[in-house]
C-alpha cells in the first residue's frame, strides 16, 4: 500500500512537471469539447433564430410577370432582389442560396386559370440554405392555396370540400427532450475527456516507461508489480478524473449561455447533474484507464504506444453511434452495458427524465465490475516477464 | 555472497543461460567476463529476480530467490542494462523515490543519500532535474539509487558502459571502495584491462556456459597466455566473439 502511494505521488508529481501533459489534461481535455460543442450549439441556434425573424431576402427573375405574387411575398417579409444573369450556375457556386423564377407563360396560364408554374432554384445538399427553401416554399404554398380558395369561393363553392384531410400536429416531447436530441453528443465528449486526460499518463508510465529504460530499474526493488501498476493506475485515473470533473464544470458553467429557452428547451444542468453524471461516470474512468494502460503496456515504444490509444479511442464512440443510428428505448439492461449505461444516464440525466436509483446502481455495479476485470487483466500482463525487458 | 547453481534459460529453442553455476563472495570483487551475447545480462537478470530460471538456484545470503524474491531484492543493490532516469524529476527525487520503495524512513533516507552523494561526488548536480545529465552523470544517479538501501551484494552490469576515461577510474575506485566496506561486488564486463585490474575472481561465459572459473593470475597460468586477453580468447576457443 505505502509502495503503491509512493508510485501514484512520483506519477503524479513527475507529470505535473510536463506542461504538455498538463495542458493536455487540464486545459484541452476538459475545456475544449464542452466549449466547442457550445460554440457549435449556439451558432446553430441563433442561426435558426436569426433566419425566422429576418426578412427573408430571394432572387427573383422575370418578376415583372407576377406582380401580385410578388405583392404578396412583400407583405411576408421576403425582399425582392434582382436575379443573377445565371440563376442555376450563381446556385451551384453558391453565389447565391435559391432564386425564384417565374417563367414567361405565367401570366398567360394564370389569366386562363390554369396552374402558373415557378420555378425554384436551389441546392439540396446546402445545408444552409434548407431554411430558407423551405421557408419560401412555404409562402409560395400558401398564396398558391389562398388564392385557389378565392377561386372556389367565387364560384360559390366552399374551399372546404377540396380539404378532405386536416392533419393536426400533437407533438408529445418535452422541452427538455428536445434539447435532448441535440445534445446526444454529450456523453461522448464527457468519455473522450477522460480519455484524453488519462492518455499522457498511461502511456508515460508504461511504454513511456520502458522506453527510457528506467522500468527495469524499478522492477528490481522490492516491491509487488501489483503494488507497482496500482499506484500507476491510481495516477492515471486521477489525471482523467480531474479531466472529467473540470469537463462538467465547465459544460455546467458554458450550457448557461446557450440561448435553448428561445427554441423552447431547457436543459438540466444544475448541481444534481453534476453529481450524478460523476457518480455514474467513476467507475467508468477506471475501467478507460486500466484499459489504455493494458493497451501501453503491450506497445514496445511510446509512439506505438500512441497508435494503439488513438485506435481505443473510436471504442467509446459505438454505443453514441449505435443509440443515434438506432433510437431504442431505453430498457434496463442497457444500464448494465459500461459505456451505453453512462450514455443513457447522461441522456437522461439531460433531458430531465426520471432515474430509478435502482438503475443508477445498476449502471455504477456492473462498470465497477469491468473496472475490476480490467484491474486484473492489467496486473496480469503486468506480471509477464516480457514486460520489464527493456531491450 | 551470491550462489548460483546449474542456471537454464531459453527464449524460444535459443538456450541463452546453459548451466552457468558459480560463487560470488564477501569482500571480493568477482568479474562476469564475457562476449557480447554470451547471455551475461540473462544471468544476472535471472540473479536479481526479473526473470525466472527453467532450471537451477539462485541464492543470495542463503536465500532462495524462487522461494524469496522480495528478501532477495532487499539485500541486492542492482544496476541493470537499463539504467534510464526520471528525465523531469532531480537527481535527488530520483534517488529518494527508490529509497522510499524500499521502506527505508525519512531520516534513514536523507543520511543515506548524502552519504552516496559524498562518495560518488555528485554534489554539485544533486538537485538539478536529470535532463540533459551527460552519461557519466547519469550513472551516478543509478548507481546511487541502486545502493541507497545500503545493499551487503551489489551487481553491477557492465558499469563502464559508455563512461569516459575519468568516470571509468572513478567507478573503478568506487567498486574497490565497496570492496573494502566488505560487500560482494559482482560485475559484467567485456572489457579484460577492467577485469584484470579489478576482480579477485574471473567467471568466463561463452554460449551460455561457465568455461573458466579462477583468479586472474591462474587463468594466465592455466592457459600459458602472456595476458588476460589472449588467455580471454584461448579459454572461449574463437575470436569471434570479440569482434562483435
Amino acid at each position: 500500500m505505502r509502495a503503491a502511494l509512493t508510485v501514484f505521488w512520483k506519477e503524479v508529481r513527475e507529470n505535473l512537471r510536463d506542461r504538455r501533459t498538463v495542458i493536455n489534461t487540464l486545459l484541452t481535455g476538459p475545456l475544449m469539447a464542452p466549449l466547442m460543442f457550445v460554440l457549435v450549439i449556439n451558432a446553430a441556434i441563433t442561426r435558426e433564430l436569426d433566419k425566422a425573424d429576418k426578412p427573408l431576402p430571394v432572387p427573383v427573375a422575370g418578376a415583372a410577370h407576377a406582380p401580385n405574387l410578388l405583392a404578396a411575398l412583400r407583405r411576408a417579409g421576403v425582399e425582392i432582389k434582382d436575379a443573377p444573369a445565371d440563376p442555376e450556375r450563381a446556385v451551384r457556386e453558391q453565389d447565391a442560396d435559391l432564386v425564384l423564377r417565374i417563367p414567361n407563360d405565367y401570366d398567360a396560364a394564370w389569366s386562363k386559370g390554369e396552374p402558373a408554374q415557378v420555378e425554384l432554384i436551389y441546392d439540396q445538399s446546402q445545408r444552409d440554405a434548407q431554411g430558407s427553401v423551405a421557408r419560401l416554399r412555404g409562402l409560395l404554398d400558401a398564396y398558391a392555396q389562398q388564392t385557389g380558395a378565392l377561386r372556389l369561393v367565387a364560384r360559390g363553392v366552399s374551399p372546404n370540400l377540396t380539404r378532405a384531410l386536416v392533419v393536426a400536429e400533437r407533438d408529445q416531447s418535452t422541452a427538455q427532450a428536445r434539447s435532448g436530441t441535440l445534445f446526444g453528443m454529450l456523453p461522448y465528449f464527457f468519455i473522450l475527456g477522460v480519455f484524453i486526460g488519462g492518455m499522457a499518463l498511461a502511456i508515460d508510465t508504461t511504454a513511456g516507461e520502458r522506453e527510457r529504460q528506467s522500468l527495469e530499474p524499478l522492477l528490481v526493488n522490492p516491491v509487488g508489480r501489483g503494488s507497482i501498476l496500482a499506484g500507476k493506475l491510481g495516477a492515471t485515473s486521477a489525471f482523467a478524473f480531474t479531466t472529467l470533473l473540470l469537463s462538467i464544470v465547465a459544460f455546467s458553467v458554458a450550457g448557461r449561455f446557450l440561448p435553448t429557452e428561445k427554441l423552447g428547451m431547457s436543459l438540466e444542468l444544475g448541481p444534481h447533474f453534476a453529481l450524478l453524471t460523476l457518480f455514474a461516470m467513476l467507475p467508468l474512468v477506471v475501467v478507460l484507464a486500466s484499459l489504455q494502460t493494458l493497451a501501453a503496456a503491450f506497445a514496445r515504444s511510446f509512439r506505438e504506444a500512441q497508435t494503439y490509444l488513438s485506435l481505443l479511442m473510436f471504442v467509446p464512440v459505438i454505443p453514441t453511434l449505435l443509440l443515434s443510428l438506432f433510437p431504442l428505448k431505453t430498457q434496463t439492461w442497457m444500464y448494465a452495458v459500461p459505456l451505453m449505461g453512462q450514455q443513457v444516464v447522461i441522456m437522461r440525466l439531460l433531458r430531465g427524465d426520471p432515474i430509478a436509483s435502482s438503475q443508477l446502481a445498476l449502471c455504477f455495479a456492473c462498470s465497477a465490475l469491468a473496472a475490476l476485470l480490467a484491474c486484473l487483466v492489467a496486473a496480469w500482463v503486468y506480471r509477464s516477464e516480457r514486460l520489464a525487458i527493456s531491450a | 555472497m551470491i550462489e548460483v547453481r546449474d542456471l537454464h534459460k531459453a527464449f524460444g529453442t535459443v538456450k541463452a543461460v546453459d548451466g552457468v553455476s558459480f560463487v560470488a563472495r564477501d569482500g571480493e570483487i568477482t568479474g562476469l567476463l564475457g562476449p557480447n551475447g554470451a547471455g551475461k545480462t540473462t544471468t544476472l537478470r535471472m540473479l536479481y529476480t526479473l526473470m525466472r530460471p527453467d532450471r537451477g538456484e539462485v541464492l543470495v545470503d542463503g536465500i532462495d530467490a524462487a522461494a524469496d524474491a522480495a528478501a532477495v531484492r532487499r539485500r541486492l543493490g542492482v544496476l541493470p542494462d537499463a539504467r534510464g532516469l526520471y528525465k523531469r524529476l532531480s537527481a535527488y527525487e530520483n534517488i529518494d523515490y527508490f529509497a522510499r520503495l524500499q521502506g527505508i524512513d525519512a531520516d534513514t533516507r536523507r543520511r543515506r543519500i548524502d552519504a552516496l552523494v559524498a562518495a560518488l561526488d555528485m554534489g554539485d548536480i544533486v538537485e538539478r532535474r536529470t535532463e540533459g545529465f551527460s552519461q557519466g552523470q547519469r550513472v551516478k544517479t543509478a548507481i546511487a539509487r541502486a545502493l541507497v538501501h545500503d545493499p551487503r551484494n551489489v551487481i553491477l552490469d557492465e558499469p563502464t558502459n559508455g563512461l569516459d576515461v575519468m568516470a571509468t577510474r572513478a567507478m573503478r575506485a568506487f567498486m574497490l571502495r565497496l570492496r573494502s566496506e566488505g560487500r560482494c561486488v559482482l560485475f559484467s564486463s567485456h572489457i579484460m584491462q577492467e577485469v584484470g585490474a579489478l576482480c579477485d575472481r574471473i567467471v568466463v561465459i561463452a554460449r551460455g556456459r561457465v568455461v573458466a572459473d579462477a583468479a586472474p593470475e591462474a587463468l594466465r597460468a592455466q592457459t600459458g597466455a602472456a595476458t588476460l586477453e589472449d588467455a580471454f580468447v584461448k579459454i572461449i576457443g574463437s575470436e569471434e566473439g570479440l569482434a562483435a
